[in-house]
């Protein structure tokens, strides 16, 4: 939409229809806290309910956790610079902290099905017990999360290489962001009420 | 044409009385404390509840006849009104007040149906009995005089009774109107209901939580009787019914339905009960007493198959 | 898939029957459109289409097609009840229709009618061009006709679900239900609450940044406002079910234990999260309900709503008792004193709110004109009606009383007197109301009218009964009944109501052919209404305001009118359209195909629409659609042609 810039704001805000897209992804943003909680919600109610399976004391391990928070905390760092770089109109920069982002993504997304294997080896699959059930399901809808962004990063820096920023690229790349920030914060809540909760 | 409308659910209520003919209907004709606490209950409600409608009721009528256009002038323009703080906050007030009253008449009740009924037969220690259903079935466990029954339940009159529900299987409802308000029984937690009858007699009890196909026949008589009576009955079938074995007792988890039928013993020894709400909220006891029904760990279910 | 699952069920002569007339009744269509030579002007015009109104259109066509077949298995089942030991439909079958009954009433008529007229209305009375999302918005549609094919093939391919809608575990487990049907159940809901969720992440970014300016909160339409909160309601329940509905397809079909009967799974979670979800659901249908009859009663009171304030504040507080009342559908699930009473006291404090709603409408009527139109006839029925649904839910409420209630056909009364006056009549009344806004033309008042009165008689015909069989011990969902339970004569009469309704339903069917030939375009404002909407030309033009209008209170365009001013004078600019999406109509199909065949765990071809689904999404994200413009002089000669035939904008 190329009439009625706004050039007082950023980039990705600069349209009506960008400021728009933002607001509803807050939105949405707003839907995933309730998905997640519902999850949470799963998991606190079965996560003592392990039938004859192993319980989460008994194959949870620090050390691939501790890789997987420290890879996505990173990342999420790096998507900052990003948008910083974004906002200073430094297309080169940019790019290469979206592509660090998502490379950051790759690796956690390999430790956690890393991590997965080593369970369904220690006779912990998702048929086990309503626990183990709970567990893959909170984590597995979180990797899905974080496989569908490395998709949809990758067709973001794609077209920010092709187009250059603009009004459109800026206001996606932006929210794109906002996305990964979120999945973040829902790691630090995994983390903190599964892992440690569960090591503890 | 409007009053027509209005009219329509007392002309229908009258009509209903008349279709079902003399006979009270089931839920207002309690048979024992716990129905009775229920019946009051509710006609307390329903008096209530009409004194509202006839409130919403006198106001509309009065108002439609009132603001109709074809009554005012044809120059009438109706005034601007903001609103009425006195008027709101009366109409929020009232309702809060009736809100209150019927929430002292809920918690009163509730704490009466709730708990062991023995006001009326004081001294009296109540008659546990377990209910527990399968498929389209209903057994009954008594494990004080260790006998079992299927399909029918007998109990003394003027004495507190416990039913303890569970299911093997499908969540179900276990609920005799004219004795006790109904309740869930299911696979992983008891339930309780406390129940006395106080005339003997034939009622009738189903489950009304549906359940798949076989729902509308899962249906059991409770007999109430003397206690002199029931004693008799339950030394009759102590003696002359056989045992019930685990054999047998699987045979009956996995049919669809069966007739009524009678143990000298009960299933409680080697499939017991699941835990109770306390003992289910502590994950420790409840993987504990979940690993001790083996009954349940190897339940064999009885497939239907499917819609068609 | 095998082949005989699919077509074992065709050998029955009710799916068959079933089968063929809806075989018969596609050939009519196609045969039609390809005779009228139509299919581009369809495609173009409306599958494909982006305009808030058609979409809306859309929706409630989709509404009325699928109240037909939710009509059908109510009729059914009356008939199968009518009289004791019926042999019209075996156990099976009664389980099936009941269950999807349920499941179409709320998901795939009330959902659909409700979002349709918040399409069509909500952007005009706010004085904007479209939603924030016109292609969010056509996709969402095509989700909600994913759900709804789902559960209507489910009847001929491999059985419908019979679970009842509320599906509860384990009857709905794989251990008792290993056939394909609530398979369908758990996709069904999934694919068209993803669609709903996307349109209450619209709605509430339509109202809450594109509001004309001027329009501050406090001076938005009632209905508007209703919608805002449905959507946040929305917003917060639907990705409860959509959680839900995941691990029901887990255990189903990936053999996870959350509500197994084994390793350590726990059936009652599942009745609490469909609770949570499906409590709040109920108000997203009657809180739009609200809004219309707001809307419809002070413009046929000709005054201004009573209490504006406290009817906001009413609906703020309903959407919030709404989530902490979910326990009061079980109450017999064995909680103590302390947690039945707790979520009774809740629970009839929402009888509050909506007590202080009642008592503004009447306010309102007060001191007013009243005419007795189509629509304002909805309004006063629902007054009496959905009271007599109030007040019995108050009675069941109370957690004692509903341990005899529970479970059978008075609960069954309750949730028809609620939702019939509180959602079908607003529906109908929104329905006629806002009709001339898209047409030019109104429904014809005598059919109408004729309509309301069979439906309101027939509905208290057919459920009335319902509250004494109910206190006689009638458990719902029972597929017959022995005759000396003396249950009889009293189903006859409810069989007889819902002829009755099924009367009126035509009525209201025949009023859309009858009018679209008899009736006499009219200009715009036929109804002499209060609020934005009514300031456009009816019928609507697709770029909706020439000039959008700058408010300074509420009722603008009344007083707009009485000043005789003219909202929409100023400078005509060019107007920035969106294009039509092809794209989320063939995303919308890939997503049927991918759904469907995940039901029947047919894994190949899933993931071949599942991928088709994604290369949408990045045809979608690389695509530069910029839309187009109406450029001035299209739009004034528009508006000259309008003005010509139907006088001036909002004079009548």
């Amino acid at each position: 939409m190329a009439h009625h810039v706004d050039h007082s704001q950023p980039l990705e805000y600069s349209t009506p229809q960008n400021r728009l897209n933002i607001y509803g992804f807050w939105i949405f943003l707003g839907a995933e806290i309730v998905l997640f909680a519902t999850l949470f919600t799963v998991y606190f109610t079965l996560s003592d309910r392990t039938g004859t399976g192993p319980t989460g004391e008994e194959i949870f391990e620090l050390t691939p956790v501790l890789i997987e928070t420290f890879l996505l905390l990173t990342s999420s760092f790096l998507i900052g610079l990003g948008v910083h770089a974004m906002r200073l109109g430094r297309k080169t920069p940019m790019i290469v902290f979206y592509i660090l982002t998502l490379l950051l993504g790759l690796g956690f997304l390999i430790v956690e099905i890393d991590e997965f294997f080593l369970y369904v080896h220690e006779g912990a699959t998702i048929t086990t017990s309503a626990f183990v059930s709970s567990l893959m399901t909170t984590l597995g809808t979180h990797g899905a999360h974080v496989t569908f962004g490395l998709f949809w990063g990758t067709a973001i820096v794609i077209q920010v290489i092709r187009q250059g920023i603009n009004a459109r690229t800026a206001n996606k790349a932006f929210i794109f962001s906002l996305y990964w920030h979120f999945l973040d914060v829902v790691w630090i809540f995994i983390f903190s009420f599964i892992y440690l909760r569960g090591l503890m | 044409m409007r009053k027509k409308v209005l009219i329509m659910p007392i002309v229908m209520a009258f009509m209903a009385l008349v279709l079902s003919g003399c006979e009270p209907l089931m839920v207002f004709d309690p048979k024992g404390p716990n129905a009775r606490t229920l019946s009051t209950t509710i006609l307390i409600s329903i008096a209530t509840m009409v004194i509202i409608l006839l409130v919403v009721y006198i106001l509309l009528a009065v108002i439609l006849v009132k603001y109709r256009a074809s009554k005012l002038p044809a120059d009438y323009e109706p005034p601007f009104e903001e609103g009425n703080r006195k008027l709101e906050f009366v109409w929020t007030a009232i309702p809060i007040i009736i809100v209150a009253f019927l929430s002292v008449v809920t918690i009163w009740s509730l704490e009466k149906v709730e708990n062991p009924q023995t006001e009326e037969y004081a001294n009296t220690e109540p008659l546990v009995i377990y209910a527990s259903s399968s498929e389209w079935k209903w057994h009954f466990s008594y494990p004080e005089q260790n006998i079992e029954t299927v399909n029918y339940v007998n109990i003394p009159t003027d004495r507190p009774i416990e039913f303890r529900l569970y299911s093997y299987g499908m969540m179900t409802s276990f609920w005799v109107p004219q004795l006790a308000g109904q309740k869930y029984a299911m696979s992983d937690m008891t339930t309780t209901i406390h129940l006395a009858a106080d005339e003997a007699g034939e009622y009738f009890g189903r489950n009304s939580l549906f359940n798949g196909p076989g729902f509308e026949a899962q249906q059991f008589e409770v007999q109430a009787m003397e206690q002199a009576k029931f004693e008799e009955w339950t030394q009759d079938v102590k003696a002359s019914e056989p045992e019930l074995t685990e054999q047998k007792f699987n045979e009956l988890l996995n049919a669809a339905h069966v007739g009524r039928e009678s143990f000298s013993s009960t299933h409680l020894s080697f499939s017991p009960a699941p835990a109770s709400h306390a003992e289910m909220m502590n994950a420790e006891s409840y993987n504990e007493s979940k690993s001790a029904q083996t009954g349940n760990g190897t339940l064999n279910i009885h497939r239907h198959t499917g819609s068609h | 898939m095998s082949f005989d699952a699919i077509v074992a069920p065709l050998s029955e002569p009710m799916v068959f029957g079933t089968f063929i007339g809806i075989v018969v009744a596609s050939l009519a269509v196609v045969v039609g459109l390809t005779y009228f030579k139509k299919w581009g002007w369809l495609y173009r015009e409306w599958l494909t289409t982006v305009d808030h109104k058609r979409i809306g259109v859309m929706y409630i066509f989709v509404a009325i097609i699928m109240l037909f077949r939710g009509g059908v298995d109510a009729l059914l089942m009356r008939a199968q009840t009518a009289i004791p030991e019926n042999g019209l439909l075996n156990s099976a079958h009664y389980n099936e229709i009941f269950t999807t009954h349920g499941l179409l009433m709320i998901l795939f008529v009330a959902m659909p009618f409700v979002i349709g007229l918040m399409n069509i209305a909500v952007p005009l009375q706010i004085g904007a061009r479209d939603v924030a999302f016109p292609r969010l918005n056509l996709l969402s549609f095509w989700l909600t006709v994913a759900g709804a094919i789902l559960i209507n093939v489910s009847f001929i391919f491999g059985g419908s679900p019979n679970a009842g809608w509320t599906g509860y575990f384990p009857l709905s487990g794989p251990e008792y239900n290993p056939g394909v049907g609530n398979n369908y159940y758990a996709w069904s809901i999934q694919i068209s609450g993803f669609g709903t969720l996307m349109t209450g992440i619209n709605f509430i970014t339509t109202i809450m940044k594109m509001r004309a300016p001027g329009m501050t909160l406090m001076k938005m339409p009632m209905f508007t406002w209703s919608i805002l909160i449905t959507s946040l309601i929305i917003t917060c329940a639907f990705p409860v079910i959509a959680v839900l509905m995941a691990m029901m397809t887990l255990d189903r079909q990936f053999g996870t234990k959350f509500f197994a009967m084994s390793d350590g799974g726990m059936d009652m979670l599942y009745a609490n999260l469909f609770w949570v979800w499906g409590h709040p659901e109920v108000y997203i249908v009657i809180l739009p309900a609200f809004g219309v009859f707001s809307e419809v009663i002070a413009t046929f009171s000709r005054k201004n709503l009573f209490g504006y304030g406290s009817m906001v504040a009413a609906m703020v507080v309903i959407s919030t008792l709404a989530f902490l009342v979910w326990a009061h559908h079980f109450y017999t699930m064995g909680h103590g004193v302390l947690t039945n009473g707790v979520f009774s006291i809740t629970t009839m404090l929402i009888a509050v709110p909506t007590g202080v709603k009642i008592f503004n409408w009447l306010l309102t009527m007060r001191h007013g004109k009243i005419s007795f139109t189509t629509p304002m006839l909805y309004a006063l029925g629902f007054i009496p009606i959905f009271t007599i649904g109030g007040v019995t839910g108050v009675m069941l409420a109370m957690a004692s009383a509903d341990y005899q209630y529970h479970n059978t056909l008075f609960l069954v009364a309750h949730f028809h007197y609620v939702l019939i006056p509180g959602t079908v009549f607003a529906l109908f009344a929104g329905y006629h109301y806002w009709w001339p806004l898209i047409w030019g033309f109104r429904l014809n008042e005598k059919l109408g009218k004729a309509a309301f009165w069979v439906m309101a008689i027939s509905f208290n015909v057919a459920f009335f009964p319902m509250f004494i069989l109910g206190l006689d011990g009638y458990a719902r969902r029972m597929y017959t009944y022995s005759a000396a339970t003396g249950y009889g004569p009293l189903s006859m009469v409810s069989f007889i109501g819902a002829l009755g309704l099924a009367v009126s339903f035509i009525l209201v069917a025949y009023n859309i052919y009858y009018s679209f030939r008899y009736a006499k375009r009219e200009g715009s404002d036929p109804w002499d209404a209060r609020s934005l909407e009514w300031a456009v030309h009816t019928p609507a033009p697709n770029y909706n305001f020439a000039v959008i209008p700058t408010v300074t209170r509420l009722d603008e365009f009344w007083f707009a009118k009485k000043e005789g001013r003219d909202l929409q004078a100023g400078k005509i600019e060019d107007i920035h359209m969106p294009n039509n999406s092809q794209s989320a109509f063939w995303q919308g199909m890939a997503m049927t195909l991918w759904s469907f065949f995940f039901v029947w765990a047919e894994w190949i071809p899933a993931t071949i629409f599942l991928v088709a689904t994604l290369a949408f999404m990045a045809y979608r994200s690389f695509q530069k659609d910029d839309g187009y413009h109406i450029h001035v002089a299209e739009i004034e000669e528009t508006e000259r042609r309008y003005d010509e035939n139907g006088g001036l904008r909002g004079a009548k």
